[in-house]
């Protein structure tokens, strides 16, 4: 056994002294396994995987337990010799990598530092290895790729020069903590192909933490499912998947099961929203060229595509704050004006918006009571008892109860509990059009779908339309109405959901969904014998 | 507001209890100070004693005296300074932030200009060119103080300004003076706080360097800076009192410095 952590426990120090955050958590890795972490954010699971470096996160202590890393106890070890383990026989792979590269030096002098300080191998060995590295990871160039400063490449080539440092000591083990989750699908799918190539090759040991069902079941052996500090379960992979033992597993496996009851969208009536050959862009550069579609009322559009589609910039330009260089945005059948500024009160109230991050979204200073108070007043001219009854009922609607949470502020919400507020928030304004920006992918998966469920059912009582950008297929075939593909500012596809995906209508949208992880775990095998990975991992 | 007394550190309970007891003084000096402010009670540079505490100075006022007048005109004098400095920086700095284009490049240019004078120069000059007095002292130290508040203000704005809630009122149709009030301000409130106590201490000092030069408060009030300069004499004789009122601008600023401290610390645990 290469990593056998027993009874772990750790503690986190908070107002009235140390709670416990790991209840006795016990984890073992056999040399060359690859074992998977999932769980709900708050889980441990990010603690757990590096407790295996001997390492606590500021503001965590360990309470108990052993860390036995090949024979030795990392927590009974000085700290100046378990630093003489990380890097060299245990190294760390984290979620964004363009934070943990130090901007001002090339990619390859960063590799080679590891190797320089645990005297593994001289420098012309680690540039050697390093080369070898970046070709077997695809990465274009691979002889003077190193030479690049880390915002001369791309997010994922950068994910998978961090895979390739974190392999430049040759470890036993490395710790991926969510690698791929800040990536979109297309570039996802190069990034863990690289992995588990890299994985294979050099017969490393990992622990692959995500919380990500399918990602995990291409990469794992085992899979360990934590909740609240605590095992769930642990079994192989292929046996979690197809019979988990635990309701937990079960309801997280649910989750992608999700759809929406089909329904008969009422006809005939102007669409809600109508963008005709929309152009729009920042300063010379055009983001936006030509994009031409409807939103029909009571109807959710979702606006699919990778990051830089211009799928948010077709929201900014819908809300005023981009005005476009040609083509008009109509309201109801009437145009509306291009600028914020020109727009009046009604047209403003009609038009409302629901952000990807809960937690900027929200004056971290203004109470619940306050935030949703302002458009009930701002808008409605509601004061006194009808804007009370009114907050209450919004609450109500989004499933939070008034006399707890309306005088708190959103520092003292869940990251789900902040999205519904945001929700309520658009709703306050009893507006005829919601644009939903990403509103799902920061949340877990459990969180996410009460949110699609929460929507669903807002529209069914109030019969107000969305546009629903996401990069996410799943959310996109669970709540959709019709489905608008996009990529580099054009529309590549749109119409009913069938017709777009089922089977998919365009080639990039083939494409689109083919990244996608399934649950199967041989889709990243199936896909890498395919040959396709290199192509769409550019 | 007890829980916050209770997790204080005992340097911050120091400055807190110093800086009330200057408040006090200043506040009640006619009653506190055995004399007036400008009355002439005895002879030159009389040595300690019981009818005078600490002496008189070089015109045979009581010392004990002008430095509890003192209190109040030093004091007081830096706090409008200081609140003038921060309404002038502030309502700018917002401003640039909020409106950005031409405001904050006008704004920005116009302090560049400022700052690129040393400061003690600038404020020389322009008292000598408006003459002394207490009204030209604050607004031209306040002018000249209020572009490093504007720098902060604009800084820590322009980092609020781009969260997603401001965008969010923005849609709704807010002004720009509902924006910067309940949206920004509130946001910024933290370090621009612990600045005031900073500034606080640089503009007290700045009165005191410009007493001590002959140009601070005009005289016979009671102001420490001049205080130190009108009695230097007596140093070379040996005797301490001169240093009384630089001890007591000190004590002031070691106490100020330690709650700001205090503010800073808290404030960066609120961003966590």
């Amino acid at each position: 056994m290469l990593l056998n952590i027993e009874k772990l426990k750790v503690e986190a120090r908070g107002e009235e002294g140390w709670t416990p955050i790991l209840h006795g958590v016990d984890l073992q890795v056999a040399r060359g396994e690859v074992v998977g972490l999932i769980g709900e954010s708050g889980a441990g699971k990010s603690t757990l995987g590096l407790a295996a470096l001997g390492f606590a996160q500021g503001g965590l202590r360990f309470a108990g337990g052993r860390v036995i890393f090949d024979g030795t106890d990392l927590l009974q070890l000085p700290e100046r010799q378990r630093r003489a383990f990380r890097g060299r026989r245990v190294a760390y792979v984290a979620q964004s990598a363009a934070a943990s590269f130090n901007p001002a030096w090339r990619l390859l002098d960063q590799f080679c530092e590891g190797p320089a300080i645990h005297h593994t191998a001289d420098r012309a060995e680690s540039e050697a290895f390093a080369r070898q590295l970046y070709a077997a990871m695809h990465l274009p160039d691979p002889e003077n790729f190193g030479l690049r400063f880390p915002h001369q490449v791309s997010g994922g080539q950068l994910q998978r020069a961090m895979v390739a440092m974190a392999m430049a000591c040759k470890p036993d083990l490395i710790v991926f903590d969510e690698p791929t989750t800040a990536l979109d699908v297309t570039t996802q799918i190069g990034v863990l192909a690289a992995i588990r190539q890299a994985v294979e090759t050099t017969g490393t040991a990992a622990i692959y933490i995500t919380h990500d069902l399918a990602v995990v079941a291409q990469m794992a052996d085992r899979i360990k499912v934590m909740r609240h500090g605590r095992e769930v379960e642990d079994a192989p992979t292929r046996r979690m998947i197809e019979a988990p033992a635990q309701d937990y597993t079960r309801s997280l496996w649910a989750v992608r099961a999700f759809r929406r009851p089909p329904r008969a969208l009422p006809q005939a009536s102007a669409p809600t929203i109508s963008i005709r050959e929309v152009t729009a862009g920042y300063s010379a550069l055009d983001v936006l060229s030509e994009v031409s579609f409807d939103i029909p009322r009571g109807a959710t559009v979702a606006v699919v595509g990778e990051s830089g589609s211009g799928k948010s910039t077709t929201a900014r330009a819908i809300t005023g704050l981009l005005p476009p260089r040609a083509g008009s945005i109509a309201l109801n059948g009437t145009p509306l004006p291009p600028r914020l500024a020109q727009r009046g009160l009604e047209q403003k109230r009609a038009v409302q918006m629901i952000y990807q991050m809960a937690d900027t979204a929200l004056n971290p200073r203004q109470t619940i009571r306050q935030i949703l108070s302002r458009p009930l007043q701002f808008y409605l001219g509601l004061t006194g008892r009808a804007r009370e009854a009114r907050l209450n009922a919004l609450m109500e609607q989004i499933e939070l109860e008034p006399a707890r949470f309306l005088d708190r502020l959103p520092g003292e919400l869940s990251g789900g509990q902040k999205q519904r507020i945001g929700i309520a928030r658009a709703l306050a304004a009893d507006p005829e059009f919601i644009i939903c920006d990403e509103v799902t992918s920061a949340l877990d998966q459990l969180v996410a779908e009460g949110i699609l469920r929460l929507l669903s059912k807002v529209q069914d009582e109030t019969g107000v339309s969305y546009m629903f950008i996401t990069h996410d297929i799943a959310t996109v075939r669970a709540i959709a109405d019709e489905v608008v593909v996009m990529r580099g500012g054009r529309v590549m596809d749109k119409g009913l959901k069938a017709e777009v995906l089922d089977p998919p209508r365009h080639a990039y949208t083939r494409e689109l969904l083919a990244s996608v992880p399934q649950m199967d775990p041989d889709w990243l095998t199936r896909r890498i014998a395919e040959g396709r990975i290199a192509e769409g991992a550019a | 507001m007890i829980r916050m007394l209770k997790t204080m550190p005992s340097t911050a309970i120091l400055g807190v209890l110093v800086i009330a007891a200057y408040a006090v003084i200043a506040l009640f000096a006619p009653l506190l100070a055995p004399h007036a402010e400008a009355q002439i009670v005895g002879a030159q540079f009389e040595p300690w004693s019981a009818a005078y505490p600490l002496g008189t100075d070089t015109l045979g006022r009581d010392m004990l005296s002008r430095l509890i007048w003192g209190a109040r005109n030093t004091v007081g004098v830096a706090l409008v300074t200081t609140a003038l400095a921060f309404g002038i920086g502030a309502i700018s700095g917002l401003l640039a932030a909020a409106l950005g284009g031409w405001v904050d490049l006008a704004l920005s240019r116009l302090v560049d200009v400022l700052m690129a004078v040393p400061a003690l120069i600038l404020t020389l000059l322009a008292l000598s060119a408006l003459g002394p007095g207490v009204a030209n002292l604050v607004v031209v130290v306040a002018i000249l103080d209020s572009t490093r508040v504007f720098r902060l203000a604009r800084a820590t704005a322009m980092n609020v300004m781009v969260m997603d809630y401001v965008e969010a009122a923005q849609l709704r149709g807010e002004g720009t003076w509902w924006i910067i009030s309940r949206e920004v301000l509130p946001n910024i409130s933290a370090p621009l706080i612990a600045e005031f106590g900073l500034r606080f201490c640089f503009v007290f000092l700045t009165i005191s360097a410009l007493s001590f030069l002959g140009l601070g408060l005009p005289p016979p009030m009671a102001d420490w800076g001049a205080m130190v300069r009108d009695n230097a004499a007596l140093i070379t004789f040996g005797d301490i009192t001169p240093l009384m009122p630089a001890a007591c601008i000190a004590v002031l600023t070691v106490s100020v410095n330690f709650v700001v401290d205090w503010m800073l610390h808290r404030a960066s645990g609120l961003k966590d």
